[in-house]
């Protein structure tokens, strides 16, 4: 009987998962336990924390905008990996689809510069 | 001569699924045992760069230190903070575990071999998208820190997780990119074809002896290389941009409400990933587990049977010890000049890398003299707009020392720049001074009714 290339990688994924999910369970079994109220206070180098809004609360708009970068980027890379693969067959073509392709995306990206998108400070 | 026979991928849909399970196994603990062994390696290694023994009591010379810790920490009390949510809580470390697991399925350590009367080849498996699924379990294992640090319910953590998070898909796409010339020069995505592909070197007659150059894409692709070591770095949240960890910042980052077996796992998942991107660089750039070129020439034994786990093994522990050479040297960047030299630096020249890349292939390949030209014009048009467009920094007006005192409201007290500004260079500043060395620090002591209304 031969197996599916793919089944041995599902087969580290669940030999993984069953690990990692049978160390977590049993660690607070064979642990100690002593109850501290002070201990399930949420660390903030030993002063009394800050309340916390719920669900994190807001944090600053740069992140959101770096992961809509990433997500752009993320697709152009998608487009560049069957092109590469099957570079040698598609040839002069290939490469000029590809030179305007990776244009277009280079104005946004002069663009996203050009206005601080890139920016951390 | 014994010749090392490369597996194809027809070889890993031969597998019977016994070998596929021992080689499930072999894979699991062989990853075990690098993680404890690259734990103390790290801890040897830092304390020899700081002038000091290192762990030396438990077990030979120290070597089961990290298995002890191991077998330690599950005995350790497990504090829930009490803001924390339990779900997420308990399923992120699961997350991080078992990504870093999966992505080692498709690393290849060796030629096909006998085990147990079956050809099979030393690899658990291949497919022709191995190295999508490596960078699709980098991805997934994002979700485990962040959700770590969000779940945790406590500042550090949350702040620790969003800028690992931001910082790890920043640098995937450096990372994503620099694969692009690899795939194109192989010709493929699947990990045993890449490392066949950097098999034959052109033989070179050196001092009457035959040797074989390398054809490493480490050698022939070296900007995609130097661009690979830089982002696997930032990857895997290792100094110098362990930012998400920045002790003097934010305590532990995403794991600091995280204790016991929990904690131990995300201490789990980071060696593996420091280890699969060792071990995807080896396979990618430094030709797998294929000897050093010109040790073939003098053993032809080198790349046959299982000696290539060794050659595998000594490439991988070559990179470990870069990355902890790292650590022990470089004090930790900035966090927006490290995400400035992610989005700047790496991902424009990385871009420009694979349109030179591929446009010497095309010239090379379209024989007819007018395609050529037409190509070097296009080639040179598309760099004059690149050029043209490239986003220029606009330049602040420098204000000098004197003008930024004065510039500060009346009376106040010499304070550090509160915006994030930075500060003028201290040759500037010595300019100053010795023009004249009495105002600088007295200019405020002139006008004290002021300060006093204040």
């Amino acid at each position: 009987m031969t197996l599916s290339p793919y089944v041995p990688i599902v087969g580290l994924l669940i030999l993984g998962a069953l690990f990692a999910l049978f160390s977590v369970s049993i660690a607070p079994i064979v642990g100690p336990k002593r109850y501290n109220r002070a201990k399930l206070e949420a660390y903030e180098c030993g002063i009394e924390p800050a309340p916390q809004p719920v669900g994190g609360g807001r944090f600053p708009v740069k992140f959101y905008l770096t992961a809509m970068l990433f997500i752009i980027f993320d697709i152009e890379i998608i487009f560049l990996y069957p092109w590469a693969v099957s570079f040698d067959a598609l040839g002069l073509f290939g490469f000029v689809e590809m030179v305007l392709f990776i244009v277009t995306v280079f104005i946004a990206y002069t663009y996203v510069w050009r206005r601080g998108g890139l920016n951390w400070d | 001569m014994i010749l090392a026979e490369d597996p194809t991928l027809q070889t890993f849909e031969n597998d019977v699924w016994w070998i596929v399970l021992i080689k499930l196994l072999g894979v699991f603990v062989v990853l075990l045992l690098l993680t404890l062994f690259t734990i103390n390696y790290e801890r040897k290694v830092v304390a020899r760069m700081a002038v000091r023994p290192g762990p030396n009591q438990v077990g030979p010379k120290g070597w089961l230190q990290s298995l002890t810790d191991g077998v330690k920490l599950p005995f350790k009390e497990e504090i829930i903070p009490k803001t924390a949510d339990k779900v997420v809580y308990f399923i992120a470390p699961v997350i991080s575990a078992m990504c870093a697991f999966t992505a080692f399925a498709v690393i290849p350590f060796g030629p096909v071999v006998t085990m147990f009367g079956q050809r099979t080849a030393l690899q658990l498996t291949d497919v022709p998208v191995s190295v999508l699924i490596v960078l699709a379990c980098a991805s997934i294992g994002i979700y485990g820190i962040v959700l770590a640090g969000w779940a945790s319910g406590s500042t550090y953590p949350l702040l620790g997780g969003l800028r690992s998070s931001a910082q790890m898909i920043s640098y995937e796409v450096a990372m994503g990119l620099s694969f692009v010339a690899v795939f194109m020069t192989a010709g493929s995505m699947s990990t045993s074809e890449i490392v066949k592909a950097q098999a034959g070197g052109d033989p070179q007659e050196i001092f009457g002896m035959e040797v074989t150059a390398p054809s490493w894409y480490a050698v022939l692709l070296l900007p995609s290389f130097v661009i690979y070591c830089i982002s696997a770095v930032g990857e895997t949240n290792r100094a110098p941009f362990d930012l998400p960890e920045a002790e003097s910042e934010l305590v532990g980052g995403f794991h600091t409400e995280y204790s016991s077996f929990k904690f131990a796992l995300f201490f789990l998942a980071e060696y593996i990933n420091m280890i699969t991107v060792s071990a995807i660089c080896t396979t990618l750039f430094l030709g797998g587990w294929r000897a050093p070129a010109p040790i073939t020439t003098i053993w032809a034994g080198a790349n046959s049977g299982y000696w290539p786990l060794m050659w595998w093994l000594v490439k991988v522990l070559i990179l470990l010890f870069g990355f902890i050479w790292l650590r022990a040297t470089l004090p930790r960047l900035r966090y927006d000049q490290f995400m400035r030299f992610g989005w700047k630096v790496l991902i424009p020249v990385n871009l420009v890398w694979i349109l030179f890349l591929a446009g010497v292939r095309v010239i090379n390949d379209e024989a007819s003299r007018g395609t050529r030209i037409i190509l070097i014009v296009g080639i040179a048009t598309v760099v004059l707009l690149i050029a043209l467009l490239w986003p220029s920094a606009k330049k602040a007006p420098q204000l000098s020392v004197e003008e930024q005192i004065q510039a500060r409201p009346q009376g106040s007290f010499p304070v550090p720049p509160l915006d994030l500004q930075v500060p003028p260079s201290p040759r500037a500043r010595r300019a100053v001074a010795e023009r004249a060395p009495a105002t600088v620090g007295g200019d405020s002591r002139g006008d004290e009714p002021a300060d006093k209304e204040v």
